[in-house]
């Protein structure tokens, strides 16, 4: 069975040995020679020495979610070694280490097994001890690119950028490459039946990850101050904010920071840095994940309560407690929509690409300064992670900031009778002044205890019933302006929906696809925010059974929309994926497609 | 206690340079209990910030959670003003501090907020040289739940039910000097005279200041056998230095050449003027401060006065090269690098 430009390749590696940028190197060429491709890191909560593998899906229709059965397998660990053989499809491939017999026990007669002496190579033809480590990498990147035809020279050039103003490092990979693809050239035929060939499907798309998209996000959307504590999945995304400011955001005279960044002692202080700069008129904003966000629940209510602007990133990993570090789940959807002890209510984005973490990332801002509360920003580890084919950024220079009701000291002198909490404009968001404004107006106290619309202590029960209900019509007011929900159709056709939000959308455009293709109708929604806007409602309304597509054991976006909407639980059907990995395109379509069965 | 305050003001108040009166400096009536420690320091803080002529609206007070974090609704009604959540308002006002670095910050703390709960940010926003004047109303017990020990009440301490502390007790001063607080003192909040100077060259400070005010809980530990009641604290006090305040604009016409008499530049140019009452014991030498809190500690003695000050402190927006531009006041055009800029980095991604 031939197939071009669609199969799945699975590298198995030591982590810590080098193996992350060969393996990029292979996934990129491929994106260079017009094709689509997602790759993906399933690596321990480690540093050096356990099995971490890398999974790269090519696929000419562009489906860019995981897909279950490997086509071809390279191991270089052989902590893992069974189980990777075990793995590999039935007429699949084994690449792997000729330098050691394989034991004869795990050798299966279903599959094909390609022995290349990494070690042998390497030890022969490189002097340095580092080297001979390193280029086992680089050499079954060449073995692979001649096994599946890849072009030589796109992987070259990728590696005269990679190592730009260091070319003597060129000359050793190049090396490298040419040793792995004739060594296949020399004792195996090649290419296989599964292999790329060059297209022009990439169009002008970007190759990132969704946490260097956040981060630049930020730095578009304004953001000056940022507090963070480091925690796996989310760390690189402060690391892009800071990379990128310091490019971007240095002062042409002195060369000082307009930004500064600071790392916290704990998420307490991250999410308390966070709110007092906001208070204080800066954009700033912190990122997290699961363990990070149950400690900032405290000062989030404290944020909403005092309406307080303020932006978090959560990268979402498994939880509970530590849980799995690495591995991705979108499972802390509930604890983020009603953070804090108190009646709240969170506004959350849900951005589903790099692209859209590009763009939410920078509405987010605007967002939480024209609602005075807080945002969470709700991405995952494979999306903040995993590096994603994806549209190329945009920027509008037209594009003002929203910074929302605040009142400089021209408009304090003129304002007659301000009060913090009062609705002067019946939608629920008051006028917020900034400390240093003016000298005897606009002053006021923040705080968390109860409060009137002069921000002035209070016990009494009216008082306080009148301004949670005011923040409650506040809430309302972000329904409207939060970004409303994809449709896969232009009109509803079908008695079946789908809801689906985050990284699910990979899988479930893919299943969408195959079910469509297979005369199944079904509609399909992709949310982009909480809290739920008038068309998603009428899309559940619109239908009589709905499965909702999440990746998590409780499905919690389920929970929220029984809740928040009041729909019947028995017209949700839960389509889940907890496992850690991200959820397949197959592992959607079973039930909806045993449920359509059953109905007719 | 409550009462409406008194609008009246005498027509011939003295004004500050400023041209303000002492009343603008004011905040609401206290609903602390009568005779309370805290009540006179808000009182100190209203006097010293009258007396700098400080702006009210440019300084920012931020607390915490407890009876002294509620003191900020009791001083500078013309400042704004941030009650947090209970031992974190280092982070908010490190967070304030980042945004805007020119105003005044005042943090206002106890002994529950910053010695337990808060322990953690006290001594990071220490580590970090926050710039801002740190004040904990230290009484050994936790007033708005009723009289529990807090974690700097003294190993011995008798509480008002007869019950002994068992626990070693936590000493800000010592444990700030060793975590790099870069101006320490320590105060008691029945000596008014000691206190509104220090509370004046703290402000003026570039970099953390904390002034630990000893100020007794009349209501819950003011008994005999506590060591935090005011007898306890007038009998032991043991003041190391009178300090004058000297504005940047005051001539100085005394001779300072005796031998008792220290006078150190402050980052803005003005002047503390020390009198020693204790020889071989140097505010500017760390050693020397960090022995004698030792020393008085076996004595049973409470060292006050100003402890320890660095004067070439630098304050944390510096330590992380911050523009001096204050950053909320950032334009769009100076954070947003445009499009043609976003174009270069999509082109590198592909």
């Amino acid at each position: 069975m031939s197939s071009i430009n669609d199969f799945v390749v699975r590298f198995a590696n030591v982590n810590g040995t080098g193996s992350a940028s060969a393996n990029s190197l292979f996934a990129k060429s491929i994106f260079r020679m017009g094709v689509p491709v997602s790759a993906k890191n399933i690596f321990p909560s480690n540093i050096q020495g356990l099995p971490t593998w890398y999974e790269v899906r090519v696929s000419e229709k562009g489906y860019l979610g995981r897909k279950n059965g490997i086509d071809l397998m390279v191991s270089v660990n052989p902590q893992s070694l069974k189980k990777d053989i075990a793995s590999v499809r039935p007429g699949g491939y084994f690449v792997y280490d000729s330098t050691k017999k394989l034991y004869e026990e795990f050798l299966r007669e279903d599959i094909n097994f390609i022995g290349i002496p990494l070690m042998d190579i390497c030890n022969r033809e490189f002097s340095d001890p580092r080297q001979k480590q390193l280029f086992k990498n680089i050499v079954y990147v060449g073995a692979l690119a001649k096994l599946l035809d890849i072009s030589f020279e796109e992987i070259e050039k990728l590696l005269s950028e990679q190592f730009k103003g260091k070319e003597k490092l060129v000359i050793p990979n190049v090396k490298a490459l040419n040793l792995g693809g004739d060594y296949i050239a020399e004792n195996f035929d090649y290419p296989l039946d599964f292999r790329v060939e060059r297209r022009d499907l990439v169009k002008d798309w970007i190759l990132i990850d969704g946490n260097a998209a956040a981060g630049l996000g930020a730095v578009y959307g304004g953001a000056s101050v940022v507090s963070w504590y480091p925690i796996t999945p989310s760390t690189s995304l402060v690391s892009s904010f800071e990379k990128y400011a310091n490019k971007l955001r240095k002062d042409p005279e002195t060369g000082k920071n307009s930004f500064s960044v600071v790392q916290s002692e704990d998420e307490l202080s991250a999410i308390g840095m966070a709110i007092g700069a906001n208070w204080n008129g800066a954009r700033a904003f912190t990122a997290t994940s699961g363990p990070g966000l149950s400690l900032m629940n405290e000062f989030l209510g404290l944020a909403y309560y005092s309406e307080i602007p303020v932006v978090l990133a959560d990268v979402q990993r498994s939880g509970p407690s530590t849980g799995m570090p690495t591995r991705t789940q979108q499972s802390d959807l509930l604890m983020a929509a009603y953070a804090s002890h108190g009646d709240t209510k969170h506004v959350l984005l849900l951005p589903s690409t790099p692209t859209e973490c590009f763009e939410m990332m920078a509405d987010a801002f605007d967002l939480a300064e024209q609602l005075q509360t807080p945002v969470l920003f709700m991405t995952d580890l494979d999306l903040g992670m995993n590096e994603h084919m994806c549209p190329p950024f945009k920027w509008d220079d037209n594009r003002k900031y929203n910074r929302g009701k605040v009142l400089n000291a021209e408009e304090l002198e003129a304002a007659q009778d301000w009060g913090r909490y009062k609705d002067v404009d019946g939608d629920g968001i008051p006028y917020r002044t900034l400390p240093g404004t003016h000298p005897t107006k606009g002053a006021y106290f923040t705080r968390g205890s109860s409060h009137d619309e002069k921000a002035a202590y209070s016990e009494d029960s009216d008082t306080y019933v009148r301004i949670m209900n005011r923040l409650k019509k506040k809430l309302e007011t972000a329904k409207t302006l939060v970004p409303g929900p994809e449709f896969y159709q232009e009109n509803n056709e079908s008695e079946i929906g789908v809801i689906f939000f985050g990284t699910s959308r990979y899988a479930a455009e893919e299943a969408l696809d195959i079910m469509r293709a297979d005369g199944l109708k079904i509609d399909a929604m992709r949310l982009k925010a909480f809290p739920f806007c008038k068309e998603v409602e009428d899309f559940i309304d619109a239908h009589k059974q709905v499965f909702v597509v999440e990746q998590n054991r409780d499905a919690q976006m389920r929970t929220l929309l029984i809740n928040e909407l009041e729909v019947n639980p028995k017209k949700l059907i839960r389509v889940l994926n907890f496992d850690g990995t991200p959820i397949t395109a197959d592992l959607i379509i079973e039930p909806i497609s045993a449920l359509n069965l059953q109905s007719i | 206690m409550s009462y409406i305050k008194p609008k009246f003001e005498h027509p011939r108040a003295p004004k500050n340079a400023l041209g303000y009166t002492r009343k603008e400096y004011e905040g609401s009536l206290s609903t602390l209990c009568a005779g309370c420690g805290h009540d006179s320091i808000s009182a100190a803080i209203v006097d010293a910030c009258f007396e700098l002529s400080i702006e009210p609206h440019r300084v920012a007070k931020l607390s915490g959670i407890g009876c002294s974090s509620k003191t900020p609704a009791y001083f500078l009604n013309n400042s704004h003003g941030f009650n947090s959540v209970h031992g974190r308002m280092p982070s908010v006002a490190t967070g304030a501090n980042l945004a805007n670095r020119d105003l005044v910050y005042l943090g206002v703390s106890g002994d529950g907020d910053s010695a337990s709960i808060g322990f953690g940010q006290f001594a990071h926003v220490i580590r970090r040289n926050l710039n801002m004047t740190y004040i904990v109303m230290n009484n050994g017990c936790y007033g708005l739940t009723k009289g529990q020990d807090s974690a700097t009440a003294d190993q011995g301490s008798v509480s008002k039910a007869g019950s002994v502390n068992n626990f070693e007790g936590i000493d800000m001063c010592a444990i700030a000097i060793e975590l790099g607080a870069t101006f320490v003192a320590q105060s008691f909040s029945g000596d008014k005279g000691q206190l509104i100077p220090l509370i004046k060259a703290a402000l003026s400070h570039s970099g953390f200041s904390l002034i630990n005010v000893v100020s007794p809980c009349v209501t819950f530990n003011n008994n005999p056998g506590s060591t935090k009641s005011y007898d306890y604290v007038r009998e032991h006090n043991e003041a190391l230095s009178s300090l004058d305040f000297v504005p940047v604009k005051e001539e100085i016409t005394t001779e300072y050449d005796e031998i008792d008499v220290k006078m150190v530049e402050m980052h803005d140019g003005t002047f503390i003027k020390l009198n020693k009452l204790h020889q071989g014991f140097d505010p500017q030498d760390k050693l020397s401060i960090i022995n004698a809190l030792q020393v008085a500690r076996q004595k049973d003695e409470i060292l006050t006065g100003l402890l320890y000050l660095d004067t070439e402190s630098v304050e944390l927006n510096d330590l992380i090269g911050t523009v001096n531009k204050p950053l909320n006041s950032l334009t769009e055009k100076e954070l947003c690098p445009g499009s043609e800029v976003l174009e270069k980095i999509n082109a590198g991604l592909r």
